[in-house]
């Protein structure tokens, strides 16, 4: 496999993070980020379905993409006692897909389903370069959301990229390079 | 024009959103300003159009307006295409879309969603004067004193400088 290719894992958060994210990797060049591994929670069919059809003009012979589902490590509603169990499944879950795609880039823009998977990229990169992108939505205008300034504060993200100059000027380490709309 | 209305909530469900376009108020309103059909895609709510449209998905309002209801569609780009006005709620998706189309636009966030950064994107945009902000309960009043004039087009974001820092971040 030649080096200008990069294993790139791209986490689908669902509603609008996942039409967001299919417009970050339509931009990217698919003959340098592939293959590409698509990671969705198991409850977000339609996610995984909107990267088929955005995936479905590709010769995956060419540039290959493959899809993996995870758990959601808390539904709504659900009970704090049950959901440190369920965090654990997800935790191992992220591990599992993470280590057996082995992504030179990661890429995620929130919420809280990405957080399992870069810490698992985080683990992954004691043996292998893997960075990681946050791209904030370009629904934040004023304040970064959880995820993104878990990553921010814990300095974890190679970069985290925001949509607005307002934005950016409140997060000095964050930076602005455009708007995906 | 063809004096389409869309009334959208994406992929969500936002049935304030519904009740308040569903009014008699609304349907007047809008055909005063020369509108002549109201489309609305109500999404999973439960709540189904019952005062413009009394039975069926389509009717037609005393003022005029033609009224149909739908939920679902795989893409709703056609509506969006043909509406002279969006109202929409406040999913980015949904904003941009309209936006990107240079659709006049009036966002309503959803107050209920947990953490509302739907607000902070409105009240952003409506500040540079690319939509025209709305609650539920304002919708009627909003829609009577419509002055579509005011508003500046929105210039899509250039995101080539995006694609370029990631490259750079990859090759380092």
């Amino acid at each position: 496999m030649g080096r200008d290719e990069t294993r790139t894992l791209i986490v689908l958060g669902s509603g609008g993070h996942t039409a967001e994210m299919l417009t970050l990797v339509k931009g990217l060049d698919h003959q340098r980020y592939k293959p590409r591994c698509y990671v969705a929670a198991v409850t977000d069919m339609l996610g995984l379905q909107k990267a088929q059809q955005a995936e479905a003009n590709n010769d995956s012979s060419i540039s290959p993409f493959v899809f993996k589902t995870i758990p959601r490590s808390r539904e709504v509603g659900q009970s704090y006692i049950s959901s440190i169990w369920t965090t654990l499944v997800a935790i191992w879950a992220a591990m599992y897909a993470v280590f057996t795609f082995n992504p030179d880039l990661v890429l995620v823009n929130g919420p809280g389903t990405c957080i399992p998977i870069c810490l698992a990229a985080i683990l992954l990169r004691l043996f292998h370069k893997c960075k990681i992108i946050y791209v904030e939505s370009i629904a934040r205008v004023n304040t970064l959301s959880l995820s993104a300034k878990i990553l921010y504060i814990s300095r974890a993200a190679d970069a985290i990229m925001v949509q607005w100059p307002e934005l950016q000027r409140q997060y000095p380490w964050a930076e602005y390079a455009g708007r995906l709309y | 024009m063809s004096g389409e209305v869309f009334v959208t909530v994406g992929t969500t469900r936002f049935e304030a959103l519904i009740k308040a376009a569903d009014s008699h108020a609304v349907a007047e309103a809008l055909s005063r300003h020369g509108y002549r059909r109201l489309i609305m895609q109500i999404g999973t709510g439960t709540y189904k159009p019952q005062r413009l449209v009394p039975s069926g998905t389509c009717a037609q309002h005393p003022s005029g307006l033609e009224i149909t209801f739908f939920d679902f569609l795989p893409t709703l780009k056609q509506q969006m295409a043909a509406a002279d006005l969006v109202i929409s709620h406040a999913g980015s998706g949904s904003i941009f879309e309209a936006l990107v189309m240079r659709k006049p636009l009036i966002a309503v966030p959803n107050p209920i969603l947990m953490h509302n950064h739907q607000a902070q994107l409105v009240e952003h945009l409506a500040g540079m004067k690319h939509c025209i902000p709305a609650t539920v309960d304002t919708l009627s009043k909003v829609l009577s004193n419509l002055q579509l004039g005011q508003l500046q087009p929105y210039m899509s974001g250039d995101s080539r400088g995006i694609f370029s820092r990631i490259d750079d971040i990859v090759t380092c």
